[in-house]
């Protein structure tokens, strides 16, 4: 059963054909068996969860079940949630068992969803390979040499070996639609504002949004109904109706406009994925829908600006972490300076310090002009090349990645490397826009390839609409690897 | 533009993140290579344009000053790396 959807997995559950603790046991089961090799938990808690879902079968017994009670799903380990270790993929937060849960977790536990465990990430969300977690890399399900994207790679990779129908995960650049794309998955990063913040550990937070990755489009669409809703403690939550996701799915293509971004299929692309994503434009077009050449030009300079704006909000949002109230402390020091600077030292990776020292630079007394203000004069540019777009058509589509998965280690070493690969992604969130990720085919290596889908701000349904009907004509999404 | 060791040494100190004098090339080393990626900006004219910090443009919204939280200091010092008489502990700071 744990090849079954969400969808799938709640209707058999109101059957009766299963209870959740049935459920949690085989999900719990096939994490043992393959969690060694995958490594896409940070953290298991068997008696807890069978404990929830006893309490899920209960309250289905008492008549007390929702559309999801009992299913089981699992979070990304960037979302604080009471009495789990919290670590968000740090040292600096090994120890941190959070005191309280997120706006989204409390979503999900009033819908009765169970949690299977915590996903491994990169840590604080910042990397594109998940190599970057101090509980170790991610395998990618479908080659274990590969990296399965990031930093939702733990969420991704789990969703792909079928080792959870459900997992949550944030996207700050790119990190719910890469990693999608990488294992084979659907995700989806909703427009900003429209998934609360409150306890999502910060990493940029003009940038950073939550979402769901699951097989389908249609439970995307199921959990976006749980995560999204407004939430007063987050200041930049949008006060809007709540919205029913599923609404669109069976709306029929024909007269859709899509565009497809020259720049997206430009110099840089790798023939297998371009191969992919024409075949996909191909059948959406089969499908009434009609294609319309547009153009975003700033997309290049999505880069320079991401890499200043995210790490100068990392900077400060990281200063929290200093050895005082919680998280990791040095053990040795000479005075409050010193035990700052060393339990910074020791708690952080590489990369989150050199992201943190960029943006200390770049904030710092007489550089803030030439760096954060400039690179927020791009982002108005590279948003006002959306705005244009949209004025042409429905939906963007392209690549999310410029290649499908590399091999573990082939970029550590060189993190422009690494920035340089999240071309396609870093415009969506510096726009605000949402976007997701769609199974769409795999390269020579059998490695999977994303179809990316971008919306205008709210088009979520239309979004999810495409994408189930695209998913309705093809069966990438139903693919799993041998495990 | 290219950092210099003495620049690494005060970003770091600014960050208040050690990083030691066998660390401080490397670390050079990569930070120039990024800022040699964001250095690309410059060149684009953005002359009258409005910075953008907030994707909707809404200005933040403000709350009622009420009280909205119960007091949880067990809670959040029961996680702490040094407590006391309900007080965080941190080394001496005035003589």
């Amino acid at each position: 059963m744990t090849n079954a959807t969400l969808k799938q997995l709640s209707q058999q559950l109101a059957a009766g054909a299963v209870s959740s603790v049935e459920l949690a046991t085989q999900y719990l089961d096939r994490i043992e068996a393959l969690n060694p090799q995958l490594n896409a938990f940070i953290t298991v808690d068997r008696a807890r969860t069978l404990a929830d879902a006893a309490a899920a079968d209960a309250a289905r017994t008492a008549g007390n079940a929702g559309l999801l009670t009992g299913v089981p799903m699992v979070h990304k380990d960037i979302f604080c949630q009471q009495g789990w270790k919290t670590s968000c993929g740090s040292k600096m937060l090994d120890n941190f068992i959070s005191p309280y849960s997120a706006h989204v977790v409390e979503q999900c536990n009033a819908a009765g969803l169970i949690t299977l465990g915590r996903a491994n990430m990169d840590e604080f969300a910042m990397g594109s390979s998940n190599e970057n977690s101090y509980y170790g890399a991610v395998k990618n399900p479908w080659d274990l040499n590969a990296i399965p994207g990031g930093s939702s790679g733990g969420s991704a990779a789990a969703v792909a070996a079928r080792l959870t129908p459900v997992a949550t995960a944030t996207d700050t650049g790119g990190s719910i639609r890469q990693p999608a794309s990488h294992c084979g998955v659907t995700g989806i990063k909703p427009t900003y504002g429209v998934v609360s913040r409150y306890g999502m550990v910060a990493y940029a937070s003009s940038l950073d949004q939550g979402g769901p990755i699951a097989q389908t489009a249609e439970d995307c669409a199921l959990m976006l109904n749980v995560m999204a809703g407004f939430d007063e403690r987050d200041s930049t939550s949008l006060e809007r109706a709540r919205e029913d996701y599923t609404r669109d799915l069976n709306q029929p293509l024909a007269g859709l406009r899509v565009g497809l971004p020259r720049e997206y299929f430009a110099d840089g692309l790798d023939a297998d994925v371009a191969k992919v994503i024409e075949d996909a434009v191909a059948e959406l077009k089969k499908q009434g829908a009609q294609v319309v050449d547009i153009s975003l030009p700033n997309t290049e300079l999505s880069i320079p600006a991401y890499y200043v704006i995210a790490p100068a909000e990392a900077s400060t949002n990281l200063s929290r972490y200093d050895g005082v109230r919680y998280g990791h402390r040095a053990a040795d020091y000479k005075d409050l300076v010193d035990m700052y600077e060393k339990t910074r030292a020791e708690g952080f990776g590489a990369e989150v310090k050199r992201r943190i020292l960029v943006g200390s630079y770049v904030l710092s007394h007489g550089y803030y002009d030439a760096y954060y203000l400039k690179a927020q004069k791009i982002r108005r540019l590279i948003a006002n090349d959306f705005t244009a777009a949209f004025a042409q058509c429905d939906v963007i589509l392209g690549p999310v990645a410029p290649t499908a998965a590399f091999n573990i280690g082939e970029k550590s070493g060189d993190p422009v490397q690494m920035y340089l690969s999240d071309i396609y992604t870093l415009s969506v969130n510096l726009a605000g826009l949402p976007g997701m990720s769609v199974p769409a085919g795999f390269d020579r290596q059998g490695r999977p390839v994303g179809l990316q889908i971008i919306g205008n701000y709210f088009g979520e349904a239309k979004m999810l609409n495409v994408a189930h009907q695209f998913q309705l004509a093809t069966d990438w999404h139903t693919r799993a690897p041998a495990l | 533009m290219s950092l210099t060791h003495q620049d690494v040494a005060r970003i770091a100190k600014l960050a208040r993140i050690n990083v030691s004098d066998e660390e401080i090339v490397a670390v050079g080393n990569q930070l120039n290579n990024i800022f040699g990626l964001i250095e690309k900006m410059q060149a684009v004219n953005t002359d009258g344009i409005e910075p953008m910090a907030h994707p909707q443009d809404v200005s933040l919204r403000l709350r009622e000053d009420i009280v909205t939280q119960t007091n949880q200091r067990e809670a959040f010092q029961a996680i702490a790396p040094q407590v006391e008489k309900g007080l965080f502990l941190v080394p001496k700071v005035i003589e």
